[in-house]
């Protein structure tokens, strides 16, 4: 999903490139082929529908993320503020808007084509809807289909929303989809590629447990967006991504039977001193800055929030072949932005001990009011819980104004001085006793 | 003073009343009503909408919880809030921790954005209420798809309620409750509309409190207020003056502070209608309280007869239009686009809004606001300038 790392090239990451680049020449010549293109989102989405129907996807997130690690969101966003949107607005919508004022130049520099439907699945965030009614007005005329997936206040997902859900793909978002498509869906197509996705979910979260072994292989949140990449956008149920993702876990699998530390973008880590679990996206628009002062200080990132936006695979859900449509409504529900707060910090907690985390570390974002809000007394009732340091920092996704690089750096710094004398406590209490 | 009829002295008393209810954070006059008898409940709930008519027929008094405004000082609250997040949850959540919110059976949070949703949760970690919703309402407005889902949602809440008190939502019992919700909207619709043609008689400001009140007491009592305020604003008094008439829009959350609408009218401005007290307004028209099934009744009012907002779907019912369509049904001259800071929906809706309004050739001028902004000079000064600016072309 992100730009690959140019310094160590592992076989995944050049498949992922290939990937990624023939999405980009598909979706450029989409309208002389007669490529439906459908712009939707990345939590919750509807990929293996989309792509059943032979429709190629846009992820507006994704456009935006990549603007951002192009240093081009910062001129989009105050496009988009000239056009009247408010400082105080999430600045993916604004980012994606603005590249949208400035042609739609996508992240090859080539023009992204025209939405001819909208599809609205609005999991884990209100702003999504406010985005795509922006949208459905800055595209006249552009057809648009709306899921909305009810959330887990209860900490579960119950019958009636279920038949809510499945009632919505039925009636309304499978038939506007087909009617954008001018074609039928084939349901044995949308099962295979299903379960493609469901052996891909397998590959996926055994890459995830990977990062249980000290050391760990691998980074789970600065490597973890790239991982997630295929599975989370435009390639889940494809053979491609199948062919990724076991790719990815033999490399991995191999690398923690070496003993292997993780990959960073300047070669291998030499030595993990921390083990952390963050909670919260990524900044874009410093990204390798932001990962480096994590690496340089031995920091791994054992377990990450962020790397279930697309789907809380780690916790049993796989999509069903025998039961596509379910299966798609529970995959929307159970994305980690659509979980209640409670549910929210038991997942954390879970994490803490399964994967032997010495510090729970939230980066809030200042757009991301479903990520952010409440995040304070998630931090207070793990420490409660855990015992464990918890360390707070603040940034943004692609607004460059909102990354302090000193401030962070310093921040971070005393988070970690805390993180060592901890541990050499720890260290020292058995000698003690004995 | 002479040839100025003076207001009502009992109007005078109304608001003086109304004012001290709607501000009264311990929510007294609510609890009071909660003690008299084992079976009522205080079930609170926050902006903008749910059907009060149901938690009336279980026998609960539904309270709006519209923030602390500036009537609290904030301590702990912004210890749980980073500086980007709007004010009104901070508030919240410092009545929750305090003693405010103590007695409230349950609480309710509508579907408006992820800052709402998530307090939820806060209140649940914090286990405040002996039940907490996130009340999600639908957003597909079919009846066997959204409706279905939005009546079980319904169903959900009558059975936290039953399990508190027992009582059971007969037809019978929620067509009554919905025959007084429909009469409460009615007569404040019917205020707005001799606002419109005689604004001087009720200030905003003043309607504001009457609305507000309406929140913390029962809609019985509330109804009476209604009434008589109705009879006294039918009354000449006050004289008009040279304002311009405006619609306010944006703040149907968080709550603008008294101060600021008090800015708007004495720098020349009427505000002929707003969103302030938007789920006192929600339904527009009544709900049918005749049939067997009143709760079909609320659902498909709740479909058929939303009123714009930003907590709504509105492809196929686009917003521009229909803040256009009340300008000129409340012949006002201009909007005012008011939001909260940091408020995504608000804020997010106003460019399309703002352009509806541009091609209608409705001007209009923008302000942002915290509940507890203190400091109003320069947003009189720019309403002023507004209100100047369109007396010379009117
Ligand atoms: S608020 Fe957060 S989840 Fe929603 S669109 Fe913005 S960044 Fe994404
Ligand atoms: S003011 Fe806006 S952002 Fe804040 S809680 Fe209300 S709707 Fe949400």
């Amino acid at each position: 999903m992100a730009e690959v790392n140019e310094a160590v090239k592992e076989r995944s990451m050049v498949i992922q490139k290939e990937m990624l680049a023939e999405l980009f020449t598909e979706l450029s010549t989409a309208k002389e082929k007669g490529r439906k293109v459908v712009y939707t989102f990345v939590p919750g989405n509807l990929t293996e529908l989309i792509l059943a129907l032979d429709m190629l996807p846009v992820y507006p997130e994704i456009n935006a993320l990549q603007s951002g690690m192009r240093k081009k969101s910062a001129s989009y966003i105050k496009d988009a503020e000239k056009m009247g949107f408010s400082e105080d607005v999430c600045t993916y919508v604004k980012c994606d808007i603005g590249m949208m004022l400035n042609g739609n130049i996508g992240p090859t520099g080539e023009k992204l084509p025209d939405p001819d439907l909208l599809l609205l699945s609005y999991t884990g965030c209100f702003t999504f809807m406010k985005w795509f009614e922006n949208l459905e007005k800055l595209y006249p005329g552009v057809e648009i289909a709306m899921l909305h997936t009810p959330y887990q206040e209860d900490g579960r997902i119950t019958e009636d929303q279920i038949t809510y859900m499945v009632k919505q793909l039925e009636e309304e978002v499978i038939p506007k989809l087909e009617k954008v498509a001018g074609k039928k869906l084939d349901r044995a197509r949308l099962a295979k590629m299903l379960e493609n996705s469901s052996k891909a979910e397998d590959l996926w979260v055994k890459v995830l447990h990977s990062a249980k072994t000290v050391p760990s292989p691998i980074d789970s949140y600065f490597a973890g967006v790239y991982y997630m990449g295929p599975l989370f956008t435009a390639f889940r149920g494809t053979e491609r991504a199948l062919e990724y993702y076991q790719e990815l876990h033999d490399e991995i699998m191999e690398r923690q039977a070496k003993g292997l530390l993780p990959i960073t973008p300047e070669g291998e880590m030499k030595e993990e001193r921390f083990r952390l679990l963050v909670e919260g996206p990524p900044n874009w628009t410093n990204f390798r800055e932001f990962w480096k002062i994590f690496y340089d200080m031995g920091a791994v990132i054992v377990a990450s929030t962020y790397t279930k936006v697309g789907g809380v695979y780690d916790q049993g859900f796989r999509h069903d072949p025998d039961n596509p449509i379910e299966s798609l409504a529970r995959y929307c529900m159970g994305c980690y932005t659509n979980l209640s707060l409670p549910q929210r910090v038991d997942l954390l907690e879970h994490y803490i001990k399964e994967y032997k985390v010495d510090g729970f570390l939230i980066n809030s974002i200042k757009s991301c009011n479903s990520f952010s809000a409440g995040q304070l007394l998630m931090m207070r009732e793990i420490e409660k819980r855990c015992g464990i340091p918890v360390g707070f920092i603040e940034s943004d996704l692609v607004d460059p104004r909102y990354f302090s690089y000193a401030n962070i750096k310093n921040r971070l710094e005393s988070y970690f001085q805390m993180l060592a004398q901890r541990k050499s406590i720890l260290a020292q209490q058995p000698t003690e006793q004995a | 003073m002479t040839g100025i009829k003076q207001p009502p002295a009992r109007l005078a008393e109304i608001l003086r009343t109304c004012e001290q209810l709607a501000f009264d954070l311990e929510f007294t006059h609510a609890k009071a009503w909660r003690k008299a008898a084992d079976d009522r409940l205080l079930v609170g709930y926050l902006p903008i909408y749910v059907p009060r008519e149901v938690i009336h027929a279980a026998n609960g008094l539904p309270v709006g919880i519209m923030g602390v405004g500036d009537h609290k000082r904030i301590i702990k609250g912004d210890a749980y809030y980073q500086s980007y997040i709007c004010h009104l949850p901070r508030g919240i959540i410092e009545m929750a921790l305090d003693s405010n919110l103590e007695d409230f059976d349950g609480f309710l949070f509508p579907a408006i954005c992820d800052c709402v949703r998530n307090l939820s949760g806060m209140f649940k970690l914090a286990q405040k209420g002996k039940f907490t919703r996130y009340f999600d309402y639908p957003q597909n407005f079919k009846e066997h798809i959204g409706g279905t889902f939005f009546r079980e949602l319904i169903e959900t809440v009558e059975s936290d309620m039953f399990k508190l008190n027992g009582v059971k939502v007969t037809p019978e019992r929620l067509n009554h409750s919905i025959g007084l919700y429909n009469r409460n909207r009615s007569m404040i619709e019917a205020i707005y509309d001799i606002r419109q043609e005689f604004p001087w008689r009720l200030s905003a400001v003043d309607t504001y409190y009457i609305l507000r009140a309406g929140l913390v007491m029962p809609v019985e009592e509330h109804n009476a207020i209604l009434e008589e305020v109705l009879e006294l604003i039918g009354l000449d008094h006050g004289e008009a003056m040279d304002n311009i008439r405006v619609v306010v829009t944006g703040s149907f959350c968080e709550q603008p502070p008294i101060g600021m609408l008090k800015s708007m009218e004495m720098a020349g401005c009427y505000i002929v209608d707003d969103d302030l007290m938007l789920g006192s307004r929600w339904t527009q028209g009544d709900v049918d309280d005749t049939t067997d099934d009143p709760l079909g009744a609320i659902v498909t009012a709740f479909l058929e007869k939303s009123p714009s907002s930003s907590a709504v779907y509105d492809v196929g019912n686009p917003k521009g239009a229909r803040l256009v369509d009340l300008v000129r049904h409340r012949h006002a001259d201009g909007v005012i686009f008011c939001a909260a800071s940091f408020c995504d929906p608000a804020l997010l809706d106003r460019p399309e809004l703002q352009k509806a309004c541009d091609a209608a050739g409705i001007v209009h001028i923008n302000f942002q606001f915290h509940e507890n902004t203190g400091q109003f000079k320069v947003i009189k000064e720019q309403a002023g300038t507004f209100s100047d600016s369109i007396k010379l072309w009117v």
